[in-house]
């Protein structure tokens, strides 16, 4: 049993339900009866408030527990849905959010609260009152009253109070491991499993987490909530070889708290925890539902894939001398054998190729919801589009570039759109709005970030460049428009007069500069005064997988990018026309320069007098270009892959790929043969 | 036995022309038969291509052209060196590579002037070995691309 190992999962869960509550807190701003969505955000809750229990997090648990309370009074309409509501949700979201943060780095999830378990109360205050009278309903279980010597929390008070309301019995079992027990974690272990087959642990005293790492004397404590009689319970748990004795009793749930109560008089709490109670029973059906949709997905470490994708590639190579093997011999049936092994392989490629891909979507998903609190704690309305966001990355990409979009973003709403009163002003809708958008296009995945807030004023932006030292009074003639705007992101500028907690004291839009070139791609900058402005990040599409036009050029194969291609074709020689020296062709009304690969590349040329030519047309922005080439292969779908840092910056050549048959094959940048 | 480890060097041992030439086995990665070469376009004379190295892209440059030797037909003995250098990977064409020897430190002297064909920049030292004489390669030197650098983008301009 390897806790660490639980505990990833733990995060990972967490975080998934953290954003699915996240999102839908916000759908349901927009459509706050909506019922599918409260549904949806009281399972996230709920299923949050089981692991964080089952791992140890009290505080967690607690948290979440009220959380799903709330919504639960929403689901049953006592409670309507308002703005403030939401602000208070999504902050308590946010808390949450922070102690998983807390529990990923070492930390024990711990936080304050009182005060957010007091403040989602009042929200449902007018549930508590209802209930009051519930207060009476008090149940007596009469029976040996025995001591547990850890505290119980209230979250798991309801679920023994509720246990019982539903006829299951509640245990307080004492295990004594003998006193020459060697593996006791092995032994706990196997204990654990048989009260999970016989009902559910409550609580266990020393905690799991002590028990698996044999942090106790010889006995522990767990508390068990089950169906099943004592006495089959201790019968089985006696099967577990190396037990001394077990001890099962009865425990009360009231004689626990008027135990409590001795030390603390809580008049109040006790409501809430009835109020709990109530609200428990209808949750706990849905458990098995949720419980089942988490094993879809597992989580591997990207480099095993990495080494999961070269293992396989060393196979495409065999596989290649085996298709030329069987070929020699003539054999059929070894050539049936391979034709299928061949066909399973090409699965199986596609398969890993697609494995690494991840939508963007993890990234922009979070970003509604920052934009809805920046653009509040700034006073500005603000909405966000989003635009592409099943665009696929590769994950390594993917997991660098969220912190300057968050920036950039930022940046956007602090500084961009200007406040509501402002925009009437300048006879714009009062309210923002932000696009974000993601496509590919040629050997780049561009990322646009546009506001139509203030925009850039250039004479701001050469004032205060000028007056921090960034350029001298010489160097400002003749700079472009785009030259001026790009300035904003040297280091040491900042054009908000005022330095806010948002976008900082100038050193952002440096560091995503910095951080957007480390990835091998460039940012550019649009803008038009009071119209808006662009921030277009293009990024290399290094290791994710592309779809190739493979051509051949005397027998070398090389690859263009589909995403660059707009069409192909065979035109014939008369088609092709000389203008300034040089050779162009008429495509569908335009004029565009034709280029011989066999030139860029320095190929021996053979018979250039050919009757037909074969030729790719490709764009760069709306720039075209005819390339010819000898023959066109097909189209195939490959990874991309560098050339290796020795050969850095080969012109027109963007990168390589392994073919099936375990040659490497180059990938023509288009772009750079564009001018 | 400290003394001992700290004055010996173990070396790859391989085969130019009539020359041996050694690197340190430390930063050889592995020895390979010679396979396709993908011609990469635009680059130095001496840059040969790049092949598929279990999955990684390498570049393969031809050892001969690098160090000012007449080219000559790759046969059976070919070898490629694979040498890893500051994370770079790269394959060096080499006539055959056959031997890996313990160097004591003090047979080791610095290059003279030129040495049969090669250019003592490239040199790092030579050992005299009984009747061998094993040219030591600094493979840094072998490997600066500045040359690569100015060739580069001959029509991106």
């Amino acid at each position: 049993m390897d806790t660490t190992q639980y505990l990833d999962v733990f995060i990972d869960e967490s975080n998934e339900h953290i954003e699915v509550l996240y999102k839908k807190l916000l759908e349901l701003e927009k459509s706050p009866n909506e019922k599918a969505i409260i549904e949806e955000i009281f399972r996230a809750a709920h299923t949050l408030k089981g692991m964080s229990a089952t791992m140890g997090f009290s505080d967690l648990a607690t948290i979440t527990h009220t959380l799903e309370n709330v919504f639960d009074a929403i689901r049953y309409d006592r409670v309507t849905v308002q703005s403030e509501m939401i602000d208070l949700l999504v902050d308590t979201v946010d808390i949450l959010n922070s102690m998983v943060e807390d529990i990923a780095n070492g930390g024990k999830g711990a936080h304050e609260v009182d005060s957010i378990v007091s403040k989602l109360e009042t929200i449902e205050t007018g549930v508590a009152a209802a209930n009051e009278t519930t207060q009476e309903v008090k149940q007596d279980i009469e029976s040996e009253i025995h001591h547990i010597s850890s505290d119980l929390d209230e979250f798991e008070i309801s679920i023994l109070n509720e246990s019982h309301e539903r006829g299951f019995s509640n245990f307080e079992i004492t295990v004594q491991l003998r006193e020459d027990c060697l593996l006791k974690g092995a032994r706990v272990f196997m204990v654990f499993e048989v009260l999970e087959q016989l009902g559910e642990v409550i609580k266990s005293n020393p905690t799991v987490n002590d028990l698996e790492e044999e942090n106790f004397e010889s006995s522990f404590t767990v508390i068990l909530v089950s169906e099943h009689p004592e006495k089959e319970i201790g019968e089985k748990i006696k099967k577990v070889s190396e037990i001394e004795t077990v001890t099962i009793h009865q425990f009360s749930v009231s004689n626990y708290r008027e135990k409590k109560e001795e030390q603390k008089d809580s008049t109040t709490e006790e409501k809430n925890q009835l109020v709990n109670t109530k609200k428990q029973q209808s949750s706990r059906a849905d458990n098995d539902t949720t419980k089942s949709s988490q094993h879809k997905t597992i989580r591997v470490n990207i480099e095993k894939l990495d080494v999961l994708m070269n293992l396989f590639e060393e196979l495409i190579i065999d596989r290649g001398r085996l298709e030329q093997i069987s070929t020699d011999l003539q054999n059929n049936e070894l050539q049936d054998t391979v034709e299928r092994m061949s066909r399973v392989s090409s699965n199986l490629q596609n398969v890993i190729l697609t494995m690494r891909m991840v939508p963007i979507d993890q990234v922009f998903s979070r970003f509604p919801r920052m934009v809805r609190k920046l653009a509040r704690d700034l006073h500005k309305q603000v909405d966000i589009e989003i635009i592409g966001a099943d665009t696929e990355l590769d994950r390594t990409v993917i997991d660098e570039i969220g912190d300057p979009i968050v920036h950039l973003l930022r940046n956007a709403i602090d500084h961009g759109i200007e406040t509501p009163e402002e925009r009437l002003r300048k006879g714009k809708p009062e309210k923002g709005t932000i696009t974000l958008e993601a496509f590919h296009s040629g050997n780049h995945v561009f990322i646009e970030i546009t506001d139509d807030g203030a925009g850039i004023n250039k004479e701001k932006v050469l004032n205060k460049a000028l007056s921090n030292g960034i350029l001298s009074e010489r160097e400002v003639t003749g700079l472009t428009d785009q030259q001026i705007y790009e300035l904003i992101m040297e280091s040491g500028f900042s054009t908000a007069e005022k330095i806010s907690d948002i976008s900082g004291r100038g050193v952002g839009l440096d560091v995503v500069k910095n951080t957007i070139e480390s990835l091998g791609g460039n940012i550019s900058i649009d803008s038009t005064l009071d119209k808006g402005s662009v921030f277009s990040i293009q990024l290399p599409l290094t290791l994710t997988i592309i779809s190739v036009l493979l051509v051949e050029l005397n027998q070398e194969k090389f690859a263009i990018p589909l995403s660059s291609i707009i069409e192909t074709a065979i035109i014939s020689k008369e088609q092709i026309l000389s203008a300034h020296h040089k050779k162009v062709i008429d495509f569908r009304g335009k004029v565009i320069p034709l280029v011989n690969l066999k030139e860029v590349f320095d190929i021996p040329k053979e018979n250039d007098e050919e009757e037909y030519t074969s030729i790719v047309i490709v764009k760069k922005g709306d720039k075209l270009a005819a390339l010819v080439v000898d023959a066109f292969i097909g189209q195939q779908e490959v990874v991309l892959k560098s050339l290796g840092s020795y050969l850095t910056n080969t012109f027109a050549i963007s990168g390589a790929t392994i073919l099936g048959d375990g040659e490497v094959s180059l990938i023509i940048d288009s772009n750079a043969i564009i001018k | 036995m400290a003394n001992e480890i700290a004055t010996e060097k173990k070396v790859i041992v391989f085969q130019l022309k009539n020359e041996e030439f050694a690197v340190s086995v430390q930063q050889v990665v592995t020895i390979e038969r010679v396979q396709t070469i993908t011609r990469v376009p635009n680059t130095s004379n001496f840059v040969k291509g790049v092949i598929n190295l279990r999955g990684v892209v390498t570049p393969i440059i031809d050892l001969r052209t690098r160090l000012g030797i007449e080219e000559s037909e790759y046969n059976e003995s070919t070898r490629i060196v694979i040498v890893y250098l500051d994370d770079m990977e790269v394959g060096l064409i080499v006539d055959a590579a056959n031997d890996v020897i313990d160097i004591p430190s003090d047979v080791i002297e610095p290059a003279p002037e030129v040495i049969g064909a090669v250019n003592a920049d490239y040199i790092e030292g030579v050992a005299k070995l009984d009747s061998r004489l094993l040219i030591l390669l600094d493979l840094k030197k072998v490997l600066t691309n500045e040359e690569l650098n100015e060739l580069k983008s001959p029509e991106g301009q």
